[in-house]
């Protein structure tokens, strides 16, 4: 039986999970925004990134189809996004049925407009949101459920009467942690059936669809490839799904780490520091990276390490998280647009206004006075991103600065603009150096875990057995 | 063994000295002695002495109260009074304790100075701290004296005699003055010889480190056994008498192949040997401590352990050369050596302690330490190549010290600390 390891990373903001196989291959992704409790966390994240080794699993299978037919590729593509909707269709009810009953308790006298405007609202989002996770692959932008309906359900609040928007805004906030943070089970393989026959529908209506202005050419080619051969890959599949579905994902050993790793049920020695687990994760995808920045929720780090991916040295930003992932969560609720939109805004702007404040709170106050003189919003987010940055390159300079290679690490490290201001600052500080970003860097921390329990490297913490023991005992 | 039979009888002899000085500040006026605040960098005990004085030390008295828990209220007292919140919370501590007060650790009121005595001046905090208490205290004489700093990494005849010159011209008249006491050489060189004594006797209880397992620790109980040569007591017998008593009981350790003496008990198992700089933090003195024991950790050498005086390399009070002596002194004390020289220091304690780390525990208000801190560490981590960690915490303001943040990074250094030990080991089997 082939042997699978895990590596759980609880950060402030996420939680991540990753499996690997026994040649250190990442083979399941799974991550949370739900900040319930570390264990509900953890348990979320390990499910997802045991689905999602189940569809690489099946890929591998494949391989040769997907390789040599693009009915193959765009349908697995497809089936996970689909998939993924899957499973916000069983939050949405959820949810639906949650904010039915807060506003049940409601005390307001237009308690029955309420329930009927937010009925309509519903109604509203969901095939919104399923045509975009069907035909549009919103599986693979990597959005939580809460951004995803919150962004739609705002829309339809600011349409709505007046005096229902408190209410309903009201409603959304007391609803949806309850429902982020359930521990959901889905059964596998129901899931994947009702994906199939989602695809089933979507490419049985693809023979009427007419050809519009601007779609490239190679959209159309694959298309035409599913739209001809889909049953041919639905019974391929089908002959692989069961057994897939029923494998055992045998997780030999599991390392967890993160901010929250005390936390963790896990037993002592299966806790690392994130920092080891960063800076082992990051060299394992690059193997000459000698500095990780690694920028998280609520922590920076700059970290040096040697040939083998051990850590020579690590500086951390202490007493204050301005410049951490926190902080443009902040801002973005400053400005009320998501967090994924903020770099792509900032990459709009001509100019970087100067922020001369690093304090979070304060930075929110510098926001309002700037947009009240004018100033644009590209603008001004350009400049809050270089100054994350600018945190980051002193906390780089402490710890030793950039030797060779350098690798960027951590949630943040998706965002355009903070990426954009990296490169310019080690440029100008270090000279050419290669900088590595990967798009499963906000995994590092996960995967480096995941590395160790493969490793088993025991790691010493205080546990009963080495603790001092009193002379009074 | 009950938890009881772990004070030592230089634990207990410690305590009768102090409470014996606090004792006497208390009934200062009825004894008929003169009280003289000072720092205990470059503090002139055996001279206090000669003239009969009490000494008091407003920032033991601060850490004092951080360790009892009332820091937090003085400082605020002092915030309240219009002292910043960057100003050093040593100074806010101690200001907040005389404004409700000045009860002083045993419970028993301080006195007010007759001189505020500044015999270094590497702190410049140090000036305006005695600037404040002298609006507070009118009546106070001042005594200042300008300390050289060892820019060259040197102490030249003419800084000795620059110094020499202040005190016979300022230092010793006015202090005739305020006591009343002819200055007696004699006297001051009967006290240089003991303190001779106790700092050969100190020097070598810091020495005993470099046996495995160390039988102490150089930080958290090096804290301890610096209290009595730093607060008045260098230039007695009852200091030479302490010492004498440590070594002995540190040599009994050392047969019996102990290991230090934590709050919960023995140390087991020695994994780690540290060298540590910076001052310790006072407001979780015991979380602080208790996360490095816990790791098996253990201090072998320290730079805070030498602020009141850098005895290892050989350098001691000559009664010979009486207030020659007194101006290296102050001329020598820690914070007073260049960068350099503190590196050399600190790369020789590593090299010759054996240790695995070096760990540098930054103090957000105190300047004096932090200046510099980085590039020492840095220099240490390129030229001995040897893991470094880098904490922050605060002296006596418990707003400062995150405990959970701490012990991450502790948790995270110790677990590197680990890995390069195993490392080694497995480049030394291949």
């Amino acid at each position: 039986m082939e042997k699978y390891y895990l590596g759980i990373d609880l950060g402030s903001t996420t939680s991540k999970a990753v499996i690997i196989n026994e040649k250190d291959e990442i083979i399941g992704r799974g991550i949370t925004n739900t900040r319930a409790n570390y264990k509900v966390a953890a348990d979320i994240a390990r499910e997802e990134a045991v689905y999602d080794a189940r569809f690489t699993l099946l890929s591998q299978r494949l391989q040769k189809e997907i390789d040599s037919k693009p009915e193959f590729k765009k349908y697995m593509e497809d089936i996970r996004s689909v998939f993924q909707y899957q499973q916000f269709k069983r939050r949405m009810d959820s949810l639906e049925e949650t904010l039915l009953a807060t506003v049940n308790d409601f005390a307001y006298d237009n308690k029955a407009d309420i329930v009927k405007e937010l009925k309509m609202i519903i109604e509203n989002i969901r095939p919104q949101i399923r045509h975009e996770f069907v035909n549009e692959d919103l599986g693979s932008k990597n959005q939580f459920f809460r951004d995803i309906v919150s962004e739609r359900y705002n829309v339809e609040v600011e349409n709505a009467e007046k005096s229902l928007f408190e209410p309903l805004m009201l409603a959304f906030d007391k609803s949806i942690t309850p429902v982020e943070n359930e521990m959901v089970k889905f059964n596998f393989k129901e899931l994947v059936d009702e994906s199939m026959q989602v695809l089933d529908e979507k490419y049985g209506g693809l023979a009427d669809q007419k050809i519009e202005e601007g779609k490239e050419d190679w959209y159309y080619a694959e298309l035409n490839a599913v739209k001809d051969n889909y049953k041919n890959v639905e019974s391929t599949l089908r002959a692989h799904i069961d057994e897939i579905a029923d494998q055992d994902i045998h997780i030999s050993n599991m390392v967890g780490t993160g901010y929250g790793r005390a936390l963790l049920p896990f037993p002592e020695d299966c806790i690392k520091s994130e920092i080891l687990c960063h800076a082992f994760g990051a060299h394992a995808i690059f193997p000459k990276t000698r500095t990780v920045l690694d920028i998280g929720g609520q922590d920076t780090k700059a970290i040096q390490v040697d040939s083998h991916g051990l850590v020579t040295s690590f500086h951390m930003n202490d007493r204050c998280a301005a410049g951490c992932g926190r902080y443009l969560g902040y801002i973005a609720d400053e400005f009320g647009i998501s967090l994924n939109e903020l770099g792509p805004e900032a990459m709009k702007a001509d100019k970087e206004t100067t922020i001369c404040s690093t304090c979070t709170v304060f930075a929110g106050a510098e926001v309002k006075e700037l947009l009240h003189n004018g100033e644009k919003r590209p603008n001004i987010l350009a400049g809050l991103h270089k100054a994350i940055v600018q945190r980051a390159m002193s906390l780089i300079a402490r710890s030793g600065g950039v030797r060779e290679e350098f690798t960027f690490t951590g949630g943040v490290a998706r965002n355009q603009a903070v990426l954009k201001y990296v490169k310019q600052m080690v440029t100008d500080s270090y000279g050419e150096v290669t900088m590595n970003i990967h798009t499963d860097s906000i995994f590092m921390g996960a995967l480096g875990g995941a590395m160790f329990a493969r490793r088993n490297i025991k790691v010493d913490l205080p546990s009963k057995e080495n603790k001092i023991q009193d002379v009074t005992a | 063994m009950s938890k009881e039979a772990q004070k030592e009888k230089s634990m207990i002899l410690q305590k009768e000295m102090i409470e014996g000085l606090f004792s006497d500040l208390a009934n200062a006026k009825e004894l008929g002695k003169k009280v003289c605040y000072t720092f205990i960098p470059g503090n002139l005990s055996e001279l206090i002495r000669t003239f009969d004085m009490l000494p008091v030390y407003p920032e033991i008295n601060a850490l004092q109260s951080a360790m009892r828990k009332k820091s937090a209220a003085y400082i605020k007292e002092a915030e309240r009074n219009a002292h910043s919140e960057d100003v050093c919370t040593y100074v806010k501590c101690d200001v907040g304790m005389m404004m409700k007060g000045n009860i002083g650790p045993t419970g028993q009121k301080i006195p007010e100075p007759d001189v505020l005595l500044l015999s270094y001046t590497g702190c410049f905090t140090f000036l305006k701290w005695f600037e404040t208490l002298k609006r507070e205290y009118p009546n106070a004489k001042v005594i200042m004296v300008h300390t050289p700093y060892q820019e060259n990494a040197e102490m030249t005849p003419e800084m000795t005699q620059y110094m020499v010159k202040q005190f016979k011209e300022e230092v010793i008249p006015q202090m005739e003055e305020v006591t009343g006491i002819k200055y007696d050489e004699a006297k001051l060189k009967r006290h240089l010889e003991l303190s001779a004594k106790a700092e050969d006797l100190i020097n070598e209880i810091f020495q005993t480190t470099k046996h495995k397992p160390s039988p102490i620790d150089a930080y958290f109980a090096g804290v301890y056994y610096i209290g009595p040569i730093n607060i008045g007591f260098r230039g007695t017998q009852e200091a030479v008498d302490y010492y004498q008593e440590l070594l002995k009981e540190i040599h009994i350790r050392i047969e019996q192949g102990l290991g230090p003496i934590t709050p919960e008990g023995e140390m087991k198992e020695e994994k780690y040997r540290l060298v540590v700089e910076g001052p310790p933090n006072w407001t979780s003195f015991r979380e602080f401590w208790k996360i490095f024991y816990d790791m098996g950790a253990v201090i072998v050498a320290s730079s805070y352990t030498k602020v009141g005086g850098v005895y290892d390399l050989g350098w001691r009070h000559d009664p010979e050369r009486p207030l020659e002596a007194l101006a290296e002194y102050c001329m020598n004390c820690y914070t007073n050596m260049n960068i350099p020289q503190r590196i050399d220091l600190l790369k020789k304690c590593i090299t010759e302690y054996d240790a695995d780390g070096y760990v540098t525990n930054s103090i957000k208000s105190c300047n004096s330490f932090s200046a510099g801190q980085l590039g020492m560490m840095r220099e240490i981590e390129d030229s001995l190549e040897v893991p470094v960690g880098f904490i922050e915490s605060d002296l006596v303001d418990p707003r400062y010290f995150s405990y959970s943040n701490i012990k991450n990074r502790l948790e995270s250094y110790f677990q590197m600390l680990e890995q390069r030990k195993k490392m080694e080991k497995e480049m030394e089997t291949a």
